[in-house]
C-alpha cells in the first residue's frame, strides 16, 4: 500500500533522479473502448477491459506472467458512483472490486501470476502513479511492474448520479464552494483561471479551436480511439464555436469526453530491458505537483507558477531543458487549461500568453510543432493514458499516421491539472 | 431561500474548525481567520497559517463587506441539483477589497446572467440555504 508520499518529487533542489536511465517502459497494451459498459457484458466491465489490457501489455514485452513481480493500479477510474444496491453477478464479479475498479490482488488471482511481491492498489490517478511505479522498480522494490488504469463509465449522465450533488448539505471543504454551484476543480477554477488568462493576455474562448480540432484530428488517427472506433468524422470549426455551452465559455468541445476502458504499462529496470521485444522507453525522471492556492479559487499567477515550477523540477531531475522534449503530451481534459503546460513548459519556445497563436500556427503531426501527438483525451476519449502510449509509440516509431517528422528522442507526458498532476520524461536513450 | 429564482442552494454543514465561520453568517456577519503574528487573513478556514505554520495565533475578524469583480462565467449544465432548476445562473469570482489575495464564490443575486460588469465593486449580502444555514453573498454596488 501507499502509506505516504514520500516518493514523490514535488520539491525543487532533489537534483538528477538517482535511477535516471535506469528504469524503462517496455510493454503497453490498451484494451477496448466504449462510451458506457452496459451494465452486463463481463468482458467489457473494468475487471474484463483491465485483464485485456494487462494481457496485451505483457504480450507486447515479450514477457509472460510469471515475470511480473509487481502491480500497481489506482482506484480512481471516475466511476463517480458504485454498483450497489443492484444485484452483483457471480464471482468473481460479486463486489465493486472487478466492476468499478480492479485491485492488484483481484487481477493477480484472475491472470493467475505467482511471482507477485509488491502491490499496489491505491496509487494516485495516472500521472503520479506513473512516477510511483518508475520509482518502485528503480528503488528495487520490483523488478518488473505491470501498471493499469482503468476509466469507468457507467450509465446515466456523468455526475449527475454523484452523491454529494444530488445532497442537501455541503459538508467538509464543500461546504465553501457548494452553495455556489462550484462542482469541479478541474473543470470550475479552471476556467476561472482561464477567464484570468483571457483578460490578462487578451485573448478568447475561439482561441482554443485550433487545439479542438487537432486533437480530433489526431484521435482519427488513433486505431483504438473512442472517436476512430465510434464516430469517425471529424469536426469543423463551426461545429466547435457552436458547441453546446456548459459553463460559459466552456463548450462540450473542451471537455473530454467520459469513457470506459483500460490501458496497462510494463515498467522493469534497464537492464533487464535489453533483451526485451521493444526499444526501451527509459525515463529520465518524474515530477509531481500537488498543492492548492490561498484562497476559495487559485488564480492565474498561482497555476503558472505551479507549472513553472514543475518544470524546474523536470529539467533538474533529468538533465534536459525545453530544448530537448521531442514529443510533448500534457493533459488536455478541459481544454481551457492546456496552455498552462505549453508555456510553463516553454515547448518549442512558447511563452506567457503565446498558446492561442501557437496553436493557429501548424500544430499537426506532419509539421513542426507536432503538439498533443496523442490526440490528447479530447481526441481519443478520456483513457489520460493516451498521453503516454502515444509518446511510447512516438519513440519507438510505431505511431503509423500519428508518427512526427520531427526529431523524436524524448517525451515528456503528464496530467493532470496545473496545480496537481504528475509527469514522466521518457527517452530513446538511457543517458 | 435563496433570492435567485428556482435556486436551493445546498447547505454548509459546520465542523469543529468552520464553526464560528458559519455561526457569524446566520449573525450576517463576515469573520476570516487572522493570524496576528502574520496579519495574514485565511479562507476558507485552515488548520494553520500558510505563512507561518502556526495554529496559535489566529483569531476570528470581522471583514468589511466589500469587493470587486474579478472575473466570470455562467452556469448552464450543472451536476448540482439545486443549481439544475436555476439555470442560467452567473458563477462570479469576488476579490475583498480588504486583501485581494482573499476571493469568494458568488452567484450575483440581481444580475442577470451573462450580464456581469467585470471589475464592478460588489457588497456582502446574505442568502438562505436548504438547511436555513445562511451563506455569504455579493451583489453589484448600485
Amino acid at each position: 500500500m501507499v502509506s505516504n508520499t514520500g516518493w514523490m518529487r514535488n520539491q525543487e533542489g532533489l537534483g538528477l533522479w538517482e535511477h535516471r536511465g535506469k528504469v524503462a517502459i517496455v510493454g503497453w497494451g490498451q484494451s477496448h473502448i466504449d462510451r458506457r459498459w452496459d451494465g452486463v457484458s463481463l468482458d467489457r466491465s473494468c475487471g474484463g477491459l483491465t485483464k485485456e489490457a494487462c494481457l496485451k501489455a505483457i504480450a507486447d514485452a515479450g514477457l509472460s506472467l510469471d515475470d511480473i513481480d509487481g502491480l500497481i493500479t489506482s482506484a480512481e477510474t471516475r466511476a463517480e458512483q458504485t454498483w450497489a444496491p443492484r444485484p452483483y453477478f457471480d464471482p468473481p464479479y460479486d463486489t465493486e472490486d472487478g466492476l468499478t475498479f480492479t485491485s492488484a490482488d483481484w487481477i493477480q488471482r484472475e491472470l493467475g501470476m505467482k511471482n507477485v511481491q509488491y502491490r499496489v492498489s491505491d496509487a494516485p490517478y495516472i500521472g503520479p502513479m506513473m512516477g510511483l511505479a518508475a520509482q518502485a522498480v528503480g528503488d528495487g522494490l520490483c523488478e518488473t511492474a505491470l501498471v493499469w488504469y482503468p476509466m469507468v463509465n457507467l450509465a446515466g449522465r456523468y455526475g449527475h448520479n454523484n452523491p454529494q450533488n444530488n445532497s442537501d448539505e455541503a459538508p467538509g471543504p464543500s461546504a465553501f464552494t457548494l452553495p455556489w454551484g462550484y462542482q469541479s476543480g478541474a473543470m470550475f477554477n479552471n476556467l476561472v483561471i482561464f477567464q484570468q488568462y483571457c483578460k490578462k493576455y487578451g485573448k478568447s474562448h475561439d482561441g482554443l479551436a485550433d487545439l479542438c480540432l487537432n486533437l480530433r484530428r489526431n484521435g482519427l488517427m488513433t486505431p483504438w480511439s473512442y472517436y476512430a472506433l465510434h464516430e469517425p468524422y471529424q469536426l469543423t470549426r463551426e461545429d466547435y464555436l457552436n458547441g453546446r455551452v456548459i459553463e460559459e465559455p466552456l463548450v462540450i468541445y473542451d471537455c473530454d469526453r467520459p469513457v470506459n476502458t483500460c490501458a496497462a504499462f510494463i515498467f522493469t529496470t534497464a537492464e533487464r530491458a535489453k533483451d526485451l521485444r521493444q526499444k526501451p522507453a527509459y525515463v529520465l525522471n518524474h515530477a509531481q505537483n500537488g498543492g492548492r492556492g490561498r484562497s476559495t479559487m487559485a488564480t492565474l499567477e498561482e497555476h503558472q507558477e505551479a507549472v513553472a515550477s514543475l518544470a524546474r523540477k523536470m529539467w533538474e531531475g533529468s538533465g534536459l531543458g525545453p530544448d530537448d522534449v521531442d514529443i510533448f503530451n500534457p493533459y488536455d481534459g478541459y481544454l481551457t487549461f492546456t496552455q498552462q503546460f505549453l508555456e510553463g513548459f516553454q515547448w518549442h519556445g512558447v511563452k506567457w500568453g503565446e498558446a492561442h497563436d501557437f496553436y493557429a500556427d501548424d500544430i499537426r503531426v506532419e509539421g513542426p510543432h507536432p503538439f498533443l501527438s496523442s490526440g490528447g483525451n479530447n481526441g481519443t476519449g478520456r483513457t489520460r493514458a493516451c498521453l503516454f502510449s502515444d509518446s511510447l509509440e512516438q519513440l519507438r516509431g510505431t505511431a503509423g499516421p500519428r508518427q512526427v517528422t520531427t526529431r523524436n528522442d524524448t517525451a515528456l507526458a503528464g496530467c493532470n491539472t496545473p496545480d496537481s498532476n504528475g509527469f514522466l520524461m521518457l527517452s530513446k536513450h538511457p543517458d | 431561500m435563496s433570492t435567485i429564482p428556482g435556486l436551493e442552494r445546498p447547505g454548509p454543514v459546520p465542523n469543529d474548525m468552520t464553526r464560528p465561520f458559519w455561526d457569524a453568517c446566520n449573525e450576517r456577519r463576515l469573520v476570516l481567520q487572522n493570524c496576528t503574528a502574520c496579519q495574514r487573513l485565511h479562507y476558507p478556514p485552515a488548520q494553520r497559517c500558510d505563512q507561518c505554520g502556526s495554529a496559535d495565533n489566529f483569531q476570528w475578524k470581522e471583514v468589511e463587506g466589500k469587493g470587486h469583480i474579478d472575473v466570470y462565467m455562467v452556469i448552464r449544465d450543472s451536476r448540482i441539483r439545486g443549481f439544475r432548476s436555476a439555470q442560467p445562473i452567473n458563477f462570479a469570482v469576488i476579490t475583498l477589497d480588504e486583501d485581494p489575495g482573499i476571493n469568494f464564490l458568488s452567484n450575483l443575486p440581481g444580475t442577470p446572467p451573462g450580464e456581469v460588469p467585470v471589475g464592478a465593486p460588489v457588497e456582502l449580502i446574505f442568502e438562505e440555504t436548504s438547511t436555513g444555514q445562511l451563506v455569504h453573498e455579493w451583489q453589484v454596488v448600485t
